[in-house]
């Protein structure tokens, strides 16, 4: 017998190459996600009991096909069409498909006629085998919400006529990166998640992890591909250090750093020395490779600032934005003095996209407080802490906003 | 990102609605049932709710670890919540777009604000 946990890891592993084989064999996506669904559901009830069949796979085909004949049936009947032999007749269970559709699922999953939240909630439903349940726990959202976007999503696919196979060569690039950053969102919100609520939730950073490592089998050749994943590792590394058991967030420098995993870090950091060496070069490289100088910093006084500002420097020319100019000021303040930060923040200001942010008066905050005016640096970190729409980050600076020593009553 | 959108009620926007003919008080019904509808539909929507009249809210205070009630001083007050959406959006632009479908938009009565987010991002 197999506990309920092994099941699940073996039907998540499970589910594109079901859903994959239902959809070459009947066609229609839609009808054949909700088949593949159910068959998971039932196993995941069934096998934990009854133990895991002989041939896994072929039990899911089997039953989802039985099961898609069902919903067909349904369907049709409303539309009083005839059935035909070839949608009855199940695909054959075996041998396990020879053809891998892991990489054209998550294609379709993150095609660009659906938005962001629907991707993401497809891609995990899909290719990832959850339930609408899980996804709905892991987003704090309600069930009919997340079942809402997926049920849209497929609508949108059908009605954009996009096929259940490889995009031509000329698009795929473009696709793969939306793969990407929609493999990037989920990891972020399992990593941003505060520890009180993620007792309740999927495992997000893990299952972004998983389907990561999943991407990279197929696409072992692609820089940014490696670079993601060693970007999700180095970071999810640092995952046990980063919040107090309480739910406070430990900033970086503060971070006990043996608390971080090893393991993550020696393989993160062997796969982006080996993709820098050989691929060309993108954001995620760029940004795991960064965070391979903080993970192999033994002290946080330790850390390779210059190193750190250099990566900064080419990230800001191939991929700037916002965050990225904000970073890289807070290294050029590590490298050259917190008023060298400040002058550049003053500047960066103008940008409309950081005029009024939140992290600018946190940034000014800290390096007026490194300066040591700190009575700026109070009124900086409360003015950051006012704007964010994050809890947690709220709570972390009214208590730099308090640690700041209070001003002389001379 | 999560947003409240928030419908006021007061003393013009009650004027309007109590002048309308019933035909044009269910046009107003069924605008709303259109908007939660497309939201719906869109995914985006996460609750939404009409508020009973304020005369009916009770104040609660806590004395000495007792819980008491009494009749709310809103129903003296002349501007007052009526209803609400809670919604998921892509950006804060996109909520605003859903906040202008609401008619008491066309009043000022309408206000948009974001909700906290319980993730916290790296320090």
């Amino acid at each position: 017998m197999s506990t309920a946990t092994e099941v699940e890891g073996l039907l998540r592993d499970l589910a594109p190459q079901v859903l994959g084989a239902l959809v070459r064999h009947y066609g229609g996506f839609d009808t054949c996600e909700d088949a593949v669904q159910e068959a998971l559901l039932a196993a995941a009830v069934q096998w934990p009991t009854d133990g895991v069949p002989a041939n896994p796979t072929g039990w899911l085909i089997t039953v989802a096909s039985r099961r898609r004949i069902e919903l067909w049936r349904n369907e049709t009947a409303r539309r009083r069409r005839e059935e035909t032999a070839a949608a009855l007749a199940p695909p054959d269970p075996e041998p396990v498909p020879a053809v891998d559709d892991t990489l054209t699922l998550l294609l379709l999953c993150c095609h660009p006629a659906l938005t962001p939240v629907s991707q993401v909630a497809l891609t995990l439903r899909a290719v990832g085998g959850l339930s609408t349940a899980e996804i709905a726990r892991a987003f704090l959202v309600p069930e009919a919400t997340v079942a809402q976007r997926i049920s849209r999503a497929k609508q949108r696919i059908k009605a954009s006529g996009a096929d259940f196979r490889m995009p031509p060569q000329a698009e795929r690039s473009e696709r793969i990166a939306a793969v990407l950053r929609v493999l990037y969102l989920i990891f972020n919100e399992g990593y941003t998640a505060s520890s009180g609520s993620a007792l309740l939730r999927v495992e997000l950073t893990t299952e972004a992890i998983r389907l990561t490592r999943q991407l990279r089998g197929r696409l072992p050749g692609d820089g940014e591909v490696a670079g993601l994943l060693a970007l999700m590792l180095l970071t999810d590394a640092r995952r046990p250090a980063r919040t107090r058991p309480d739910g406070a967030l430990v900033p970086l420098a503060e971070q006990d750093r043996r608390q971080w995993d090893a393991w993550a870090i020696a393989e993160g950091v062997t796969l982006i020395t080996e993709t820098l060496a050989s691929a060309p070069i993108g954001p995620y490289q760029l940004q795991a490779a960064i965070a391979a100088v903080h993970d192999e910093a033994a002290r946080a006084e330790d850390t390779d600032w210059r190193q750190i500002l250099g990566l900064y420097e080419l990230l800001h020319i191939i991929a700037p934005g916002p965050m990225v100019t904000l970073n890289r000021i807070v290294a050029v303040a590590m490298v050259h003095g917190p008023q060298a930060g400040l002058r550049q923040l003053a500047v960066a200001e103008a940008d409309p996209a950081l005029a009024g942010h939140h992290r600018v008066d946190a940034v000014r905050a800290h390096l007026l407080d490194i300066a040591g005016d700190q009575e700026a640096a109070r009124a900086h970190y409360r003015l950051a802490a006012r704007r964010t729409l994050s809890v947690p980050e709220r709570r972390y600076l009214e208590s730099r906003a308090a640690q700041v020593a209070p001003p002389s009553r001379a | 990102m999560k947003y409240l959108i928030l419908i006021y009620s007061n003393p013009k926007s009650r004027e309007i609605w109590e002048g309308f003919s019933d035909a044009q008080r269910a046009e107003g019904w069924a605008f709303y049932a259109a908007l939660t509808e497309d939201l719906a539909v869109s995914g985006e929507l996460i609750v939404s709710e009409a508020l009973a009249d304020p005369s009916l809210a009770k104040r609660v205070s806590v004395r000495d670890g007792r819980a008491m009630s009494s009749d709310g001083p809103f129903a003296e007050v002349k501007e007052h919540l009526a209803g609400f959406f809670l919604l998921e959006c892509e950006s804060f632009d996109r909520a605003l777009e859903h906040a202008a479908r609401v008619p008491e938009a066309s009043l000022g009565l309408v206000e948009v604000r974001p909700v906290l987010d319980l993730g916290g991002p790296d320090m």
